[in-house]
């Protein structure tokens, strides 16, 4: 065992035993992040600080909430809505929460297609994001359902739906999902312990995975110039702060973060107090009934868009039905983003107005995905539903041809 | 100014977004209907005009409600307790002792001559469903004996009263023979066997009817049922403006009864974020200058 010498400090009792001062230059002040950069940069520390809202938020409501049909509907909207001090608060936090994540996720995503921040030794910071995305996804989706109003419930059962049309074991894999034959008691309850207990574990250890990606091939910036951090990083320590390319975590970047979370901040309790309509569904407010279909069903917005290409196949195509095409072409709407890396085969790592191609297929892409998510809430009857056809179809199309689109830039660049 | 445009370039697509799965497409799941209408214009068996003889209207209503109907605020009792009355008549008699402020008097006047025509039940109470409406129409009565029914009601009614206790009683005369207020206590008068019987349906416990149906719904709704809902069980009440804007009050202070606690505390909490907002800025400021 090490001799240890009589610390004169308390902070080099624990620099000792933990060895603090060394982690703390590790993680923050001398965890290196490019100059140059603007405020979409921020969107990972604001994901952070909402994350823990929802945390933090969610352990109170856990308090009063009870997993059980009878009750839950009564346990959110009376006990925690009327009865707890502050119950309300918290429950507009996490219910506005959970909806504003989804579009920091969203912005935070295009963000890193924009300025191609998936290729080139990033591509691992690409799939643990969207291993992220899909677990917000579920912790979304099994959340949703707990206040058991008319929503929670007839979402819950046509998306547990979906997976019957899964070729050979689909009607028992929707048994075994819902615990019942029907969205029942057990399914309430399995989907409550998804929601606080397996699904959040996943949830933090993807974080721990994406910070740690971030670590080896650096954040990208805002002109996708490749640099030598270590070098800049010298440059920086010996003094010349100005002249180098990069900035440490602490304070640097972090100051530049609370500055954008303040303001986002402003918008958040906005939402939470004035303006929560969005993310709490008037219709979830009556409590759930499995003998009373509700006249639109639809599922949160953050959904809307891959609901749409669900639902955009309505015919028979070759033989195969509307219903296995959408569930196809859902299928691949989930996971196609992973390949992101793959599927853009320009070696170009700039945002994308500076790509000649690329570029356009951002724009449409952008321009698709609206389209998708404003009909994907629409009654899907008439002229609708051939938008949304016309629109699913083009996301596929614009998937299919992209490695194309950039392979062919690449060529015009020379493979710059 | 870069990152200005780049901030404009993502309100951009956020609002467009918001504006299509929100307002357009609420705007397109629930069309506009026709307003309100508190004078209940196409009631016209009655001719309103006419002045009520207090005197003679209390004459005519010992001889022909009070079998039935109680009006406790001048000392006629209930009849039989409520199962009872319940059981006999299919819903529980409302008591009529604030029948002359609550509904509009055209349509309580129209509403003596024919209940069913008033309510807008002509597809429920048919001849061919063997059902009748507990009430006979009083068609037989003059308009003048008519008005001074009304007037008689109107003179026994208490006057208007502001605050919760008397939003509740509004509701309680409006609503609560067949509907419950769980979040407030309130259970139908007419137990709810009976009035599942009576109605096809249980209607609905209105707890959370202000969040689930929200206020503007709410304000056709309970004018005119038949608007929002075709063949749909509930009748039209015939409340007056005040009356039902009693109604939609109660039913807020019940259902969203954090709203004056949730405004006030939203404003300090703004308050609060914006002078982080502020300190961060000039926080960022600082620091950047060094390396700027």
């Amino acid at each position: 065992m090490a001799e240890f010498k009589k610390a004169d400090s308390m902070l080099e009792w624990f620099d000792q035993r933990l060895g603090v001062v060394n982690f703390a230059k590790v993680m923050m002040t001398e965890y290196w992040i490019p100059k140059n950069i603007n405020f979409l940069w921020a969107m990972g520390v604001l994901l952070s600080v909402l994350f823990t809202f929802l945390v933090v938020s969610g352990i109170f409501l856990l308090m009063y909430y009870k997993p059980d049909v009878n009750m839950a509907f009564d346990s959110v909207n009376y006990t925690i809505m009327q009865e707890v001090a502050y119950g309300w608060l918290f429950r507009h936090i996490h219910a506005v929460g959970a909806s504003v994540v989804f579009l920091v996720i969203y912005i935070h995503m295009f963000t890193g297609i924009y300025y191609g921040s998936y290729k080139k030794g990033r591509e691992m910071i690409w799939i643990s994001g969207m291993l992220l995305f899909v677990l917000f996804s579920a912790e979304g989706f099994s959340g949703y359902m707990l206040p058991w109003g008319q929503m929670s419930y007839w979402a819950a059962y046509v998306i547990t739906e979906i997976f019957g049309g899964i070729p050979v074991i689909g009607d028992e894999l929707v048994v075994w999902i819902r615990g019942n034959f029907y969205v029942s008691d057990a399914t309430l309850t399995r989907f409550f312990m998804l929601h606080v207990l397996l699904i959040p574990l996943l949830i933090i250890g993807a974080i721990v995975l994406h910070f740690y990606a971030l670590r080896f091939p650096h954040v990208n910036n805002e002109a996708g110039e490749f640099f030598d951090f270590d070098e800049e990083a010298e440059k920086y320590k010996a003094g010349d702060k100005k002249g180098s390319k990069v900035v440490p975590f602490w304070p640097v970047f972090l100051s530049k973060d609370f500055f954008v979370l303040g303001f986002f901040m402003l918008f958040f309790f906005y939402l939470v107090f004035f303006h929560y309509g969005f993310a709490m569904d008037a219709i979830n407010f009556d409590k759930a009934d499995g003998l009373k279909t509700p006249a639109h069903i639809y599922p949160e917005w953050y959904f809307l868009w891959s609901y749409e290409v669900l639902r955009g196949f309505f015919f028979e195509i070759g033989g195969i039905s509307g219903k296995d095409l959408g569930l196809i072409a859902f299928g691949i709407a989930n996971a196609v983003f992973f390949f992101m890396p793959w599927l853009d085969r320009s070696p170009m790592v700039k945002p994308a107005n500076q790509r000649p191609y690329f570029k356009y297929w951002f724009w449409f892409m952008m321009v698709d995905l609206i389209v998708l998510t404003v009909y994907g809430k629409l009654p899907p009857t008439g002229a609708n539903a051939w938008v949304g056809f016309a629109s699913s179809l083009t996301f596929l199309t614009l998937f299919a041809a992209l490695p194309f689109i950039t392979k062919a830039e690449a060529k015009k660049v020379g493979g710059k | 100014m870069k990152e200005f445009k780049i901030l404009a370039v993502i309100v951009a697509l956020v609002g467009i977004t918001y504006y299509g799965i929100e307002p357009y497409a609420h705007h397109v799941m629930h069309p506009e209907v026709a307003p309100a209408d508190f004078t209940f214009k196409d009631l016209k068996n009655v001719d309103t005009s006419l002045v009520g003889n207090v005197e003679n209207g209390k004459v005519l209503v010992e001889a022909n409600c009070i079998a039935c109907h109680s009006i406790e605020s001048v000392g006629h009792p209930q009849v039989m307790p409520n199962a009872d009355a319940a059981a006999s008549y299919g819903v529980v008699p409302p008591d009529l002792s604030g029948a002359g402020w609550i509904y509009d008097k055209n349509y309580l006047a129209n509403f003596i001559y024919d209940p069913v025509s008033a309510m807008k039940l002509q597809h429920k109470f048919t001849p061919e469903s063997g059902k009748a409406f507990p009430m006979p129409s009083y068609n037989w009565m003059s308009a003048q004996e008519i008005m001074d029914i009304v007037a008689y009601l109107q003179s026994v009614a208490p006057t208007a009263k502001s605050g919760t206790e008397s939003h509740k009683k509004t509701f309680e005369a409006a609503c609560g023979r067949c509907h419950s207020m769980a979040y407030a206590g309130l259970e139908s008068t007419t137990p709810i066997d009976t009035i599942k019987t009576y109605m096809g349906a249980t209607p609905p416990d209105l707890s959370q009817y202000i969040k689930s149906r929200g206020e503007h719904y709410l304000y056709s709704f309970i004018n005119d049922p038949q608007v929002l809902l075709p063949g749909t069980a509930m009748p039209r009440t015939g409340l007056n403006k005040k009356a039902q804007e009693e109604v939609i009050a109660y039913m807020e202070e019940i259902g969203d009864r954090k709203k004056a606690e949730r405004e006030s505390l939203g404003i300090w909490v703004m308050i609060y974020t914006l002078i982080f907002a502020i300190l961060a800025y000039l926080w960022k400021r600082k620091i950047w200058s060094e390396v700027h």
